[in-house]
């Protein structure tokens, strides 16, 4: 039996696809945990990242605060978690927001810091406040890195998120740790292969995302210069 | 009129960029400042428009300290232009050059407009309004940088080493434009540049800095270059400072000789009474063209041979050209002669770069009796 097979028959088998147990059910609990975590780890570093980035300041400390974000296991994470807090939605949160903020964090200061000093110059010179500095002149510019770094963090998120499973949860980790304690690699392989999917859609999403909110005289200049 | 005032920058590693700098900027004017790199140039524009504050003294602008106001006020009637331009790459053409009004509160579409009339001002041409930066020449790109800093019509323009990063060329082709446009809009202009040439074209007056932020000389550039304050001035105009000043001398007081300007079908006399004039004979066409040189003894059968001129070179306008394009003429000329002709093109005269020494010389002398009698009024 290859893995092909295993994947073929999980989504053959009509019971797949009803009930609290099925796909599109385990799906929508996945997309939720992971956007959830997104929504949070960005609203969090994406404005810290900005506001660092434009300053020019506290570099060093965000650089130190992300690699300890990155050492932390997200598995040892959930587990400390679940034994504070018991069962809930926050134990599985922590460790999927704590996983996304150092990529956040980090390419959108990182981002902030690489836009071109001269045409900053010239918007304070003509009369732009701070504000308009940052969200008309920088941030245009450093979009398609910052997406890059929220990109990262979402995929992260998506493979990460199965871990849910492990405190009871749902989401596609479901099948994983289901099939795995019931011995049933079908499910093992179908859930792992619906994750991968989910990811790819993410890069989609992202791809589009860029395609959409980058201005084409930035998407293009790379070309040029 | 702008007023630096005993102005000091120190910053705060120490260094001190202006030391003690007072400066009268004239109302519609261009004013130059000029130096070797590190003088403190950037650092005084720069405090014009507060990007960077003084640590001593003061500036006012038409009598008020720019401190009164409200700083991004201050800066939205200032025109600012930068070396590389500084345009956002994630805007249009247009809409860089409407970013000024757009801050002002003017709607979209009335900033648009004046966007394009502006393109128009500076030599733009429409069909790139539509594009981003990244798809300019760097000339057009310094361009539209010029075009935005005008967008709001500010009367004063503060441009940092803005043709600095373009080629000999196209420099020359924007200073051009610089002047043409500043006949038109006659503002107050503070420029700075390193290149003393770029300084003396377009300057009304020319502050020269020495390395450490002290004032050198403030003169026109006639005078900066005639009378250097001294020794350290004097290297930094090079040394064809003296054939530089000859651009400042008008070329109508040069005699010229319209005896060896003669047609094709000219005849033995004219050529003779040319020829006693000048070892050369300059000849036209029935319009007055130059065609080239001939020699009076090379003639065939008395006549002249089209076929065997002498090119007749560059010529210089007689009147509007300066004697340095009458100099530059016949040190070119094969004949050493140089063609003067009218706005027309049309050969009124010839002269020898003797005729040209000695009106040099008459000039030095009457620009010399007149800075004593101004001397004289004044002191
Ligand atoms: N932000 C700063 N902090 C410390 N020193 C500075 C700063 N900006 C400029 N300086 C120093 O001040 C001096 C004058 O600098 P400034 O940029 O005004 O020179 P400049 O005449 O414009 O030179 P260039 O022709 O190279 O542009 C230099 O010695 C420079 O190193
Ligand atoms: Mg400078």
């Amino acid at each position: 039996m290859n893995v092909l097979h295993y994947i073929a028959s999980f989504f053959a088998d009509a019971a797949h696809w009803h009930g609290y147990d099925g796909i599109p059910a385990r799906l929508a609990e996945h997309v939720r945990y992971s956007l959830l975590a997104l929504a949070l780890a960005t609203a969090v570093a994406l404005p810290l990242g900005l506001l660092t980035g434009h300053y020019g300041r506290g570099g060093n400390v965000l650089a130190l605060v992300a690699t300890a974000g990155r050492a932390l296991p997200s598995f040892g994470l959930l587990v400390l978690m679940f034994i504070l807090l018991g069962f809930g939605l926050v134990p599985v949160m922590v460790p999927l927001v704590v996983l996304a903020l150092p990529p956040v964090l980090v390419t959108t200061y990182e981002a902030m810091r690489s836009v071109d000093p001269s045409p900053v110059d010239a918007a304070r010179g003509m009369g732009m406040g701070e504000a308009r500095v940052l969200f008309q002149v920088e941030l245009p510019v450093a979009l398609p890195l910052i997406l890059s770094g929220v990109r990262s963090a979402a995929i992260q998120i998506v493979s990460t998120a199965t871990i849910a499973a492990y405190v009871s949860f749902g989401g596609l980790g479901r099948y994983i740790v289901d099939g795995l304690y019931q011995l049933d690699y079908e499910k093992v392989v179908g859930g792992a292969a619906l994750v991968a999917a989910l990811a790819l859609v993410t890069l989609g999403v992202f791809w589009a995302a860029g395609r959409f909110a980058v201005s084409p005289g930035v998407r293009h200049a790379g070309r040029r210069t | 009129m702008i007023r630096i005032d005993t102005v000091t920058k120190r910053y705060p590693d120490g260094t001190v960029a202006v030391d003690r700098l007072s400066l009268d900027i004239p109302d519609r004017s261009i004013t130059v400042l000029v130096g070797p790199s590190g003088c403190g140039k950037t650092t005084t524009l720069r405090m014009i428009n507060r990007m960077v504050e003084p640590t001593e003294g003061t500036i006012l602008l038409d009598g008020a300290d720019i401190r009164d106001q409200p700083v991004t006020a201050l800066r939205r009637s200032m025109g600012y232009v930068i070396q590389n331009a500084g345009l956002f790459q994630h805007r249009t053409v247009v809409d860089n050059i409407a970013t000024v009004p757009r801050l002002l509160g003017w709607s979209k579409q009335k900033a648009r407009a004046r966007a394009a009339e502006l393109m128009e001002r500076v030599g733009l041409d429409a069909s790139l309004a539509k594009r981003y930066p990244y798809q300019l020449s760097g000339g057009q790109q310094q361009r539209v940088g010029v075009a935005r800093a005008l967008a709001a019509d500010p009367p004063v323009l503060l441009m940092d080493e803005p043709f600095s990063a373009v080629d000999p060329v196209v420099r020359k082709g924007l200073q051009d434009e610089l002047l043409r446009l500043q006949e038109e809009l006659g503002k107050t202009i503070v420029f700075v540049t390193h290149d003393i040439d770029e300084a003396v074209t377009l300057g009304t007056m020319v502050a020269v800095l020495r390395t450490g932020g002290r004032l050198a000389q403030y003169a026109p550039p006639a005078e900066l270059l005639s009378a250097p304050a001294d020794a350290f001035v004097e290297d930094f105009l090079g040394t064809d400072r003296g054939f530089r000043r000859l651009s400042f001398f008008g070329s109508a007081t040069l005699r010229l000789r319209t005896a060896p300007v003669v047609t094709a079908d000219a005849t033995a006399e004219q050529i003779a009474a040319g020829a006693a004039e000048a070892p050369y004979v300059l000849v036209t066409d029935a319009d007055g063209t130059p065609l080239g040189w001939a020699e009076p003894r090379d003639l065939t059968a008395g006549r002249i041979d089209p076929a065997r001129l002498l090119p007749h070179g560059r010529p210089f306008v007689h009147g509007t050209g300066s004697l340095r394009a009458a100099l530059d003429c016949a040190v070119l000329s094969p004949t050493g002669w140089a063609v003067a002709v009218d706005e027309a093109g049309r050969a009124v005269g010839v002269v020898s770069q003797q005729a040209i020494g000695e009106a040099i010389r008459a000039a030095h002398g009457t620009h010399r009796a007149e800075a004593a009698e101004e001397a004289g009024v004044t002191g």
